[in-house]
């Protein structure tokens, strides 16, 4: 073909030597035409970023190596270049952008002196014209005030803003391929819908072609001309966008459309792959995706499935042979052992918050005196019935972590009540309260900084327990550890590991386990499946949704996922800086949002769906500082529908129906 | 890990102990049969405590993965397992000039009630005897026959001349003149050589079988193995070393009673054994001033990172003041202090040594008051750190107590910063002791210290013909020390940094 730019062709990337040789990126072949947006999908750990670092031949050394394979772009091989040679490729033919857009910008630099680096060094601009270039690359990419932005260092910008600005850098090279690696994983939502709308636009004008790596499903189909999936070093995967979200072919795709939580799956457990993804640390004997797969057969084990293609759909397995049995002849996998599952104490209190407020006084000048307030949240009412979940949505930054804590009483609120039953958590002080904290438990994000690395897990489960004075003698206690693993779907023989020998899924289910060790009646969920892949989120969901059902527990669940909300609250609150903006039960929010930032908020998540036809309304500007919020409606500079009123007083809640509520002058 | 692992590593941990316990009591034994009366220093019973506290940790190490995989990867170092040989040779000479005890005055007819003579002495001194004994007049030079300064000889047949006097003791084997000193010493030399070649190869073939029984390898592999380089614990290193020790013995033991191989000062005392008698003190300064000063560190800096508040702003105050002040001004008012009030109680110490000894004890003190901010700080971030971790909010909505959440979440997460700071210190002390001995507010004059040895040679160095030899004996004992010491360091630092772990 002679449009394509880049030629992947048998691409191996090892770390390590001996037996211990990982196989990060194993036999991997792929095109990349001109103009194009090429995608390649894959789980954490798959081997994609080391795809993109081979490419550009930024392998950490001397651990990794390049094993064999080629790399041509344009004919030219990258792998066989000179290192001089090659930095000019980097930068100036392939450029990159990277997920972190904290890190990846040098702080005691301007950024225009970051982007005029990259023009010295590949356009040979100098001076003015730099300058000149500079300023045009910040307004191309969306920066209001190029010229006064480009005297700031990275510090005084927001995190999208950065991201902005990386792709800046990568542009001042006029890059005939840009990698972009997980370019918004680490952005919120709407945020994200406008840094992706920016790359699509520039690829238009440009027409250069982009190698974008996610594990997002939604951002794959929004951006995507071809899609490339990859297991365990592998392509296993690889069509067009419209026949890969019309036909996937691989069990394993398929599986990880199955694994999306949505709305329509609610009254179903999410489909969910048994085990884990195999260590790269071996030579594989047969397909890598065996035994995970449901439709696996005796050749699968004993043979390396050939690449079969198909009308530009090819894909890497057995099945597609034309003689396999195309039934699932496994059976469904067990789900964790659930059955002997009891509530230990019955749920009948309702968690009711009233007007939370949480203000951290902000100290200046030599006496520390209180100059103003962060309110990072402002009044915030909620009511938790028993056995359900209430989840609680919005960007970061918006208060929803610092409402958790307030409940918890982690941090002292400044007002308002939290009540659980009849108990008034906000007076309770001391000895009464650390008995009362087994009522709620919280189950974090971070499934790597939840657990002491020092300690044992059945040391870790068992602490709420001791704390609490419950469970009685050692014996006792240690049999309801094992009960609990059990019951998070783990086998009792892990007590005796340290956290740092499980996955983060398998993490994630200690930490449960330690939330149900002291029997609480509510558990809020910070974030906890964002840190994980889809497939291992199914499985955290089942488990959440399975425990509610047969323990009764209410959940407070904090997320940014609309799609997790979907699957698995009965009533969501949409928070805007620091107050619920719109609240009511979930179907009604979600498919009929009122306020104008939760419609932008639900437009703006990626969906795989094409035909959903939502239009995507693009939030204009960033979510302002909770220190210094804006006068009246905290949302209306933001906001396309803001009236005069909008400017002046905050609204008030306006009663929709029933359950449905929102706070917007439009009602 | 697995269970086995857990046994194996406690039962040599067991075996240690045993070992030692077994050590003190024959020592004990020994005393009481030869009719010596133990005297315990409050230095020594310190030190016999960090022993045991240095076992317990060992045995707690052990048991924990997250301890006991850095310091598996101490082993690993080839610069770390030479320097611990070296570390191990002082710290034994140091616990032999620890057992302090009277022996019995001469028997005396009459009395029926042993007396004890006022020297205390201890195991290294008994062992040095031929060379602590040989005193001469005044200076002379390394390996000298004759004294270093021309002196008025009376001759026997009365006339008197100025020459070089033969030394009492100095090489008192050859004849009146000295001669064939040179010959004498290379002969000895090879000799030493030879013994430590021959005690070397003996403790190396054990090692081999040892080792070759372990990997069930013929004998013949494994020297292969060893000399090559190839086997997992850095052994040809190791060995190498040792055989240095050795050959450091053995030539003490041929030379050392025969001539004198750093000189001697002034008062004819031997330098050599001077330099040696203050490995005592290096070591006694570089650990017990941890040892003071590290409840204070971890206490406080935990405690101030941890509540933040009142309690960090009053440690913080503490610590801040208190490095504000210059070190050398406190340390020199603790010093002065004490001199005072030993003065006015002269009759609470038995013995000179007593008083020494605590005038130590009072610096490793002072040492400590002033260096544990440092460490304070750094643990005082750290908590500040870890208190925003998941694991300790999450301990704490589950209603555990403050002492056990710092006691369980926090300390074993700083551990590895106290560890790094104990080793790190230790060289910076002993450095630090030779400072203040030279500047005059170090320990009493009378004892031996590489500081003090240094503080006389200001002296010599002056005079003329120059008098070089304490202060060499002094640089080469406290370098080789120091430098054993900061590559230890350096390889325990690098085996606890979680960046270079993340590395290899």
């Amino acid at each position: 073909m002679t449009d394509t730019l880049l030629r992947v062709q048998g691409l191996k990337t090892y770390f390590g030597s001996g037996a211990s040789t990982v196989r990060a990126v194993d036999d991997i072949s792929f095109d990349i035409r001109q103009g194009e947006t090429f995608a390649l999908l894959g789980e954490s750990g798959c081997g994609k970023s080391m795809t993109s670092l081979s490419i550009m031949r930024l392998v950490p050394q001397p651990a990794g190596r390049i094993e064999g394979g080629s790399v041509l772009l344009r004919g030219q091989d990258l792998l066989a270049l000179p290192e001089v040679a090659m930095r000019k490729v980097r930068g100036g033919r392939i450029a990159m952008i990277f997920q972190e857009p904290m890190t990846s910008l040098n702080p005691v630099m301007t950024i225009g002196n970051q982007i005029r680096e990259s023009l010295t060094l590949h356009k040979d601009l100098q001076g003015a014209a730099a300058d000149r270039r500079v300023v045009e690359l910040l307004d191309a990419v969306g920066i209001p005030d190029p010229q006064r932005r480009m005297q700031e260092y990275p510090h005084q910008l927001s995190g999208g803003m950065k991201q902005r600005v990386m792709i800046a850098m990568a542009l001042a090279g006029e890059p005939e391929l840009l990698i972009a690696d997980e370019p918004t994983t680490a952005l919120d939502v709407t945020i994200q819908a406008q840094v992706l709308d920016l790359l699509k636009k520039l690829q238009q004008d440009s027409g250069m072609s982009v190698l974008l790596i996610t594990h997002d499903l939604g951002v794959v189909s929004g951006m995507a001309d071809r899609v490339a999936v990859m297991y365990a070093g592998q392509i296993v995967e690889q069509a067009s966008r419209d026949e890969f979200f019309k036909e996937p072919k691989h069990p394993y795709s398929r599986k990880l459309f199955e694994s999306l939580p949505d709305m329509n799956k609610r009254e179903q457990q999410l489909a969910v792959m048994r085990g884990s993804v195999p260590s790269l640390a071996q030579e594989f004997s047969g397909c890598r995706f065996e035994p995970r797969c449901d439709f696996a057969w005796s050749r699968c084990a004993e043979q390396v499935p050939a690449w079969v293609e198909v009308k530009d759909h090819g894909a890497r397995c057995h099945l597609l042979a034309g003689d396999a049995p195309l039934t699932s002849n496994t059976p469904k996998p067990a789900e964790a052992e659930l059955a002997d599952l009891r509530p230990r104490r019955q749920v009948d209190e309702a968690l009711t918050v009233n007007d939370l407020a949480v203000h951290f006084p902000i100290h200046r000048g030599l006496f520390k005196r209180v100059v103003g307030h962060v309110k990072a949240v402002d009044g915030v009412s909620l009511v938790i019935p028993p056995g359900k979940t209430v989840a609680l949505v919005g960007e970061s930054g918006c208060g929803k972590t610092t409402v958790a804590k307030g409940v918890l009483q982690l941090i002292r609120p400044s007002a308002g009540a939290v009540q659980f039953g009849a108990l008034d958590l906000m007076q309770l002080k001391g000895e009464t309260l650390r008995q009362h904290r087994r009522d709620m438990q919280i189950i974090f994000q971070d499934p790597f900084s939840s657990m002491n690395p020092r300690m044992l897990v059945r040391s870790i489960i068992e602490e709420g327990m001791v704390a609490q004075d419950l469970g009685g003698s050692a014996q006792e206690r240690e049999r309801r550890v094992d009960e609990l693993l059990r019951q998070v779907g783990l086998s009792p023989e892990s007590k005796y590991r340290y956290p740092h020998e499980f996955s983060g899924g398998q993490r994630q289910r200690i930490c449960i386990a330690r939330a149900l060790a002291v029997d609480p009646k509510l558990i809020i969920c910070d974030e906890p499946t964002s840190a994980l892949d889809v497939s291992v989120q199914a499985q955290i969901l089942n488990l959440l949704k399975k425990l509610q059902e047969r323990l009764g527990i209410s959940y407070l669940f904090i997320t940014h996922n609309i799609s997790v909300v979907e699957y698995l609250a009965h009533e969501v609150a949409v928070m805007y800086l620091g107050r619920i903006v719109e609240q009511g039960e979930v179907r009604q929010v979600l498919n009929d949002p009122k306020h104008p930032y939760t419609r932008a908020l639900l437009s703006a998540v990626p969906s795989i769906d094409e035909k959903s036809g939502r239009e995507v309304v693009y939030l204009q500007g960033e979510l302002p500082s909770p220190s210094n919020p804006p006068q009246g409606c905290h949302f209306h500079p933001r906001c396309a529908q803001a009236q005069d009123k909008c400017r002046g007083t905050y609204p008030e809640f306006v009663n929709l129906s029933d359950k449905q509520k929102v706070r917007c002058f439009l009602y | 890990m697995t269970v086995n692992g857990f046994l194996s590593h406690n039962r040599t941990v067991l075996y240690t102990a045993m070992a030692l316990l077994a050590v003190a009591l024959c020592l004990l034994l020994i005393m009481l049969v030869a009719g010596l009366k133990p005297v315990y220093l409050w230095t020594d019973l310190l030190i016999y405590l960090l022993l045991v506290i240095a076992m317990l940790f060992a045995a707690y190490a052990s048991q924990h993965e997250h301890l006991r995989s850095p310091w598996l990867r101490v082993r690993h170092s080839r610069l770390g397992m030479m320097s611990v040989v070296i570390l191990l040779a002082y710290v034994a000479i140091g616990l032999l000039d620890s057992v302090h005890f009277r022996p019995p005055a001469a028997h005396q007819e009459r009395s029926t009630a042993t007396t004890y003579t006022g020297e205390v002495l201890t195991i290294l001194d008994v062992l040095l005897q031929p060379i602590s004994s040989r005193v001469e007049r005044t200076y002379s030079a390394p390996f000298a026959t004759h004294a270093y300064t021309k002196e008025t000889i009376e001759r026997p047949d009365g006339t008197q001349v100025r020459d070089f006097p033969r030394l009492e003791f100095g090489g008192a084997h050859l004849g009146t003149q000295g001669e064939g000193a040179a010959r004498d010493i290379a002969v000895n030399v090879v000799i030493a050589v030879l013994a430590a070649l021959v005690i070397w190869a003996v403790h190396a073939y054990v090692i081999v079988l040892v080792l070759a029984g372990k990997h069930k390898t013929m004998v013949r592999d494994q020297v292969r193995a060893v000399a090559g380089g190839r086997t997992e614990l850095p052994w040809r290193e190791i060995m190498l070393t040792v055989f240095l020790v050795i050959l450091a013995v053995t030539l003490t033991v041929q030379l050392g009673a025969k001539y004198h191989i750093f000189g001697t000062d002034k008062v004819g005392q031997d330098v050599y054994f001077q330099a040696l008698k203050s490995i005592r003190t290096g070591l006694v300064i570089g650990t017990l001033t941890t040892l003071i000063m590290l409840p204070f560190a971890v206490l406080f800096g935990i405690m101030a990172g941890y509540f933040r508040g009142w309690i960090d702003d009053v440690i913080q105050y503490v610590y801040t003041t208190l490095n504000s002040i210059p070190g050398i001004l406190l340390i020199a008012a603790a010093v002065l202090l004490l001199q005072v009030y030993m003065e006015r109680n002269a009759d609470a110490f038995n013995t000179t040594l007593e008083r020494n000894d605590l005038k130590l004890l009072f610096l490793c003190m002072i040492l400590g008051i002033t260096s544990w901010t440092g460490l304070c700080r750094m643990l005082r971030g750290e908590s500040l750190k870890l208190r925003e971790m998941d694991y300790i909010t999450a301990a704490t909505a589950m209603g555990v107590r403050h002492m056990v959440i710092i006691t369980r979440h926090i300390l074993p997460n700083v551990m590895h910063i106290v560890l790094i700071a104990i080793v790190l210190d230790f060289s910076g002390l002993v450095l630090a002791e030779a400072v203040l001995s030279y500047v005059g507010i170090g320990v009493d004059p009378a004892m031996n210290s590489w500081g003090n040895m240094i503080n006389q040679a200001r002296f010599e160095m002056a005079r003329d013909p120059m008098v070089w030899w304490s202060l060499l004996a002094a640089f080469i004992f406290m370098f080789i020390l120091v430098l054993a010491a900061n590559l230890f360091s350096d390889a325990v630092r690098d085996a606890f940094d979680p960046r270079l772990r993340a590395r290899s």
